[in-house]
């Protein structure tokens, strides 16, 4: 616990030194939501049940902003001038599933921070937002589960393709997947069956199901507050379990 | 000086390696004194990365045993960790952080006291001549100081001993020799047993009490600069290289191995 607590310790104070990669994240959550949303949401064509489109799709923006810091952040790993300091870490007497811990906790940092600026944009798109300190804590929570868990995720992704001496898309090639089958942008009602089984084993859909009924007022959750705090969490103890024994592999 | 637990710092039992078909260490048997340092030279591909690697528990071997420090590296090699310091040949400090906060994450993973931490750093960064830049970013330091703060690092917990991977790859002379001083006064302060790769001869003989030439996964002379100029028959320690370890090795791959030392190089030089 100390070792992760040191590493989260350090990526935080490399964040207050440069938040820039959280700004010129925020583009693509403003896009979505200022742009798209404004557009759907007037065409009425997806339906969102008591909820206006833009109440809808502003849990998924989260979602997405969160899903994209994180996967970027693990992946960080695969470049070579952090190698050195990985072998070091490796080397150390810290568990492995220490670092990897710290890592995942990190990344929720990042994306707390991240998720603020979306929930600015979201005030400024009129979403009517539920401030209740519980809804509050729980969308933290929930921000952090799921930082940790997609991180881990491309932080074991990148220990599988190491080989690679660079992998430019593969940032893009696990996020979009990701997003597109999941309830971020539309119902898992109106999909067609092989989509909804996929977007029934997405974690990314159980964030935002948790999102979406604590973020806004009059927000409901499809598969239960309950179901989808124990699928994250059980995804998130299961990737750290495999990641940890392959983190090594990286430096082998 | 501290006693070290043993006599022996580092014992090697017919430790092989193999990546599928290709043998990068053959049975290899090494002893390193305590409190020698002690080089380990070859060619590229001759498997001394892939040695430390194992020694520092990177790497599990694929048959064969070693002892570092006292412990086992097979199994729960956490023993060894806790009593080793490692320099790797790529950069191992942060340049997103300063020079104390490097320091600072490494003392909380080695568990020194927290009263003691400032002042071990302080310290640490005093003994490699760093501590005016103890609080700029690593990002603003010259090769030579990223080398002795990468030393500095590893040397917060005292460890018994030092694995260093090419120190002083890609640094001017002046740096070398300030880099190859502190490594010295480390031995004489901490009584480090130190275990370091290179390709510079000059080096080699500066530092070592005893060197191992390898050369495709065995070692092909083993002994101190001395002895192995007078069987080399030669004065040369290049010569004293080329006479163990071949004329040249052309067959193996090597893209990834330049490069990167390249980019360290350049990044340091």
């Amino acid at each position: 616990m100390r070792d992760t607590a040191a590493i989260v310790a350090t990526e935080l104070a490399k964040l207050r030194r440069d938040p820039s990669e959280i700004l010129s994240r925020s583009i693509q959550p403003a896009l979505w939501l200022l742009v798209f949303g404004q557009v759907f949401g007037r065409m009425r064509a997806i339906p969102t049940g008591n909820l206006d489109y833009f109440s809808f799709l502003a849990p998924g923006i989260l979602a997405q902003s969160v899903l994209f810091i994180a996967i970027f952040y693990g992946i960080n790993v695969i470049w070579e001038k952090d190698l050195g300091i990985l072998q070091k870490l490796l080397a150390s007497p810290a568990p492995r599933s220490a670092l990897v811990f710290g890592k995942a906790v990190s990344a929720g940092m990042r994306a707390i921070a991240q998720a603020a600026i979306v929930y600015l944009m979201a005030l400024v798109a009129g979403v009517d937002l539920n401030w209740s300190p519980l809804a509050l804590g729980g969308v933290l929570v929930a921000i952090v589960l799921g930082a940790a868990l997609f991180s881990t995720f491309s932080l074991m992704i990148a220990c599988l393709v190491r080989s690679r001496e660079r992998f430019m898309g593969i940032g893009q090639v696990m996020t979009m997947p990701l997003f597109f089958a999941s309830n971020a942008i539309y119902p898992i009602s109106i999909m067609p069956t092989w989509l909804k089984i996929v977007a029934h084993i997405n974690p990314l859909s159980y964030q935002v199901d948790l999102l979406r009924s604590l973020m806004v007022t009059g927000g409901t959750s499809t598969f239960g507050i309950g179901t989808d705090f124990l699928m994250l969490m059980g995804m998130l103890i299961a990737l750290i379990v495999v990641t940890s024994k392959l983190y090594p592999t990286i430096v082998q | 000086m501290p006693q070290p637990t043993t006599d022996i710092a580092i014992q090697t039992d017919r430790l092989t390696r193999s990546f599928g078909s290709l043998v990068a260490v053959k049975e290899l048997n090494l002893t390193v004194r305590s409190g020698e340092i002690f080089g380990l030279l070859g060619p590229n591909g001759a498997g001394k990365t892939t040695t430390i690697k194992m020694l520092t528990t990177m790497l599990p071997p694929s048959s064969g045993a070693a002892t570092v420090a006292g412990h086992s590296i097979l199994g729960n090699s956490i023993g060894v960790r806790k009593r080793i310091g490692y320099v790797s040949q790529m950069i191992s400090a942060d340049g997103a952080l300063t020079g104390f906060e490097n320091l600072l994450l490494f003392a909380r993973i080695y568990n020194v006291p927290r009263r003691e931490r400032t002042r071990r750093i302080d310290e640490a960064l005093a003994f490699m001549g760093l501590t005016e830049a103890r609080d700029k970013l690593v990002r603003t330091y010259s090769g030579g100081m990223i080398r002795r703060l990468e030393i500095a690092l590893s040397m917060l917990h005292r460890p018994e001993v030092l694995f260093l991977d090419e120190p002083t790859i890609g640094l001017d002379p002046a740096a070398r020799l300030q880099v190859w001083k502190r490594l010295k006064d480390l031995l004489e302060t901490f009584g480090t047993t130190i275990l370091l790769t290179t390709h510079d001869m000059e080096e080699a003989e500066e530092l070592c009490d005893r060197i191992a030439i390898m050369k495709e996964g065995v070692i092909a002379a083993e002994g101190s600069a001395e002895e192995l100029k007078s069987r080399a028959g030669t004065q040369s320690m290049n010569q004293v290289f080329i006479h163990f370890a071949g004329e040249f090795s052309d067959s193996k791959p090597n893209f990834r191995d330049i490069n990167r030392a390249r980019r360290t190089a350049k990044r340091l030089g």
